[in-house]
């Protein structure tokens, strides 16, 4: 039962130190990975081994410790980059798509965008790739207009069109929905977006850690990610964009490492992508990440995108059985990911979720930071099961089985 | 803690019939506040009768049962009774209320968030401020 037939799970199960414990009693059955996932033991070993053997600043003193911390971390640059296509001097170390955005946002938006402009994103983006963007437009005097999505939850292609017409300045689009698990398909927008004179961004987030990754063949300006979505630690993530395009940015932050010479009136840039990794930079989490994609690259990310496909078809299959069960998002697997937002009959997702946590089962409830989104669904919130490549088909049989103990406690 | 304990009758009950739930034509209160980490909302409007006494008080709100359950409860203890009672009342009161569920720290906020409401308005009424005595939001806002 618990070997899918493309992973053998109990023995990825034994890699991941967190499994093995009880929630009030009952095994883990964790299903919140759009959340953040988590860690094999080999990431915690890296970052203990760092901190334990090889722990000092990098790119400055000339001993060997240092020496050490500096190849460690651009090697850890270095399996970044390739493990979504990049080169390594297109890659900045930042503490996760939140800041990529917001680097975008003041680096790139405050110096290109002008007034009377026009930005463009999508209903279905998490605050992080809406809220940058409308202080953007509020700072520049720009404006912020949404594409429409289909009642299927996938995007609207005549209103981005519509909305390419008006020139925008830039289109910010995610590359899969945290709450309805759409995969757009970035490359095509891009494209488009790109012939209309448009710098694009894109919210990798949801993608990078589910779903083989080339950012060369997406062409976009800015892709964007964070490391504890893909079994990595917490407060490192990265940006990826064209080097030009670095090069002819301000920088984000100033300070120590980002500059080449400072005097008292001004300041030289360091190299793409120092320039932009102003003070001491995480240098731990950065290799526990690298260790995270070794990880990802041993199984094979083909593969964890094959197992959450059947997951996901499971899911809605088995879940779909239950009375009340209404799930949101595109219904064909080719275009999801393993995320199933859904509502069960009047239980607030709270509640269902409290309920579901007495059976040690962890989702996630509420509006997933897309309150746009969930205005647009007409719900105040959802309850969201998210898998990744420990999740099988035991975890989604626990989801049912408390589904149903909620049914009988609500009398649904 | 046991859910079948957290939602007894009397919370699915309020949650499924709320009493006073409404709006008013006349008021001289009106208060509205949400849980961010829910979406929880509560609103409630108070008209103020003579001797300060709290005349005709309804709400209206969406949420979970518990955040749901409590406010309306509340508005019927509070009906009648003069507004510096909303001063007296704390959240021990809340929990008696709804029948001392073992809340566990995330649902607090969602049983607290009617008293909160109903505070901050007759607070503001009597010219006051109402302080949350735990300070800020405790409970972390997830990411995504």
């Amino acid at each position: 039962m618990l070997k899918t037939e493309v992973l053998d799970i109990e023995k990825l199960r034994a890699d991941f130190p967190i499994l093995k414990r009880k929630v009030h009693g009952k095994r883990l059955v964790y299903l919140d990975n759009s959340n953040t996932t988590q860690k094999p033991r080999v990431v915690m070993d890296a970052i203990s081994d760092y901190y334990s053997k090889h722990n000092s600043n990098v790119h400055r003193a000339v001993y060997a410790l240092a020496e050490e911390s500096t190849e460690a971390y651009e090697g850890a640059r270095r399996k970044t980059a390739r493990f979504v296509g990049a080169s390594d001097r297109e890659l900045v170390f930042l503490r996760g798509t939140t800041e990529a955005t917001n680097l975008v946002r003041f680096a790139w938006g405050e110096t290109n965008v002008k007034k009377g402009d026009l930005l463009v994103a999508t209903k279905m983006e998490h605050h992080s790739n809406i809220v940058p963007w409308q202080l953007l437009a509020k700072s520049r005097g720009a404006t912020l207009k949404f594409v429409d999505l289909h009642p299927d939850g996938t995007l609207d292609m005549g209103s981005f069109e519509s909305l390419l017409k008006e020139s925008p300045k830039l289109v910010a689009v995610t590359h899969c929905s945290n709450v309805l698990g759409t995969i757009n398909d970035v490359a095509r927008i891009c494209a488009k977006a790109r012939s209309a004179g448009a710098t694009t961004m894109v919210d990798g987030a949801q993608a990078v850690p589910h779903l083989p990754v080339e950012v060369g063949s997406i062409g976009c300006d800015f892709y964007a990610f964070s490391g504890h979505k893909m079994l990595g630690p917490m407060g490192i993530g990265a940006l990826v964009a064209r080097r030009e395009l670095l090069e002819e940015m301000e920088p984000f932050h100033g300070g120590g490492e980002m500059i080449r010479e400072v005097f008292l009136d001004h300041s030289t840039w360091n190299d793409v992508p120092y320039k932009f990794e102003a003070g001491t930079v995480n240098v731990a989490d950065a290799i526990g990440l690298g260790a995270a994609i070794d990880y990802l690259n041993a199984v094979g990310m083909g593969k964890v995108r094959e197992h959450e496909v059947r997951l996901l078809e499971y899911a809605l299959s088995s879940l779909g059985e239950v009375k009340g069960f209404h799930q949101y998002g595109p219904l064909d697997s080719g275009k999801r990911a393993g995320v199933v937002s859904f509502n069960y009959a009047d239980v607030h997702p709270h509640d269902l979720a409290t309920i579901l946590d007495e059976e040690g089962i962890a989702i996630r409830s509420g509006h997933h930071c897309a309150q746009p989104l969930m205005r647009w669904l007409g719900v105040t919130a959802t309850s969201r099961a998210s898998f990744h490549l420990y999740n099988s088909y035991d975890d989604v049989d626990a989801l049912k089985a408390g589904l149903k103990k909620a049914g009988g406690i609500f009398k649904v | 803690m046991s859910s079948a304990d957290i939602y007894k009758e009397l919370i699915l009950d309020y949650y499924r019939n709320p009493r006073n739930f409404g709006k008013l034509e006349k008021y001289d209160i009106d208060s509205r506040d949400t849980n961010p980490l829910c979406g929880d909302e509560v609103e409630m409007q108070i008209r103020v009768g003579e001797g300060q006494r709290i005349e005709e008080i309804k709400f209206v709100g969406k949420g979970c049962a518990i955040s749901q359950a409590s406010a309306s409860m509340l508005t019927e203890l509070a009906k009648g009774k003069q507004l510096d009672w909303v001063k007296q009342v704390g959240k021990e009161d809340i929990f008696k209320m709804l029948g001392n569920p073992d809340l566990g720290p995330s649902r607090v906020k969602c049983a607290l968030l009617g008293m909160k409401v109903l505070k901050t308005g007759v607070y503001g009424y009597l010219g006051a401020h109402y302080e949350e005595p735990d300070g800020p939001d405790p409970a972390p806002q997830p990411g995504k």
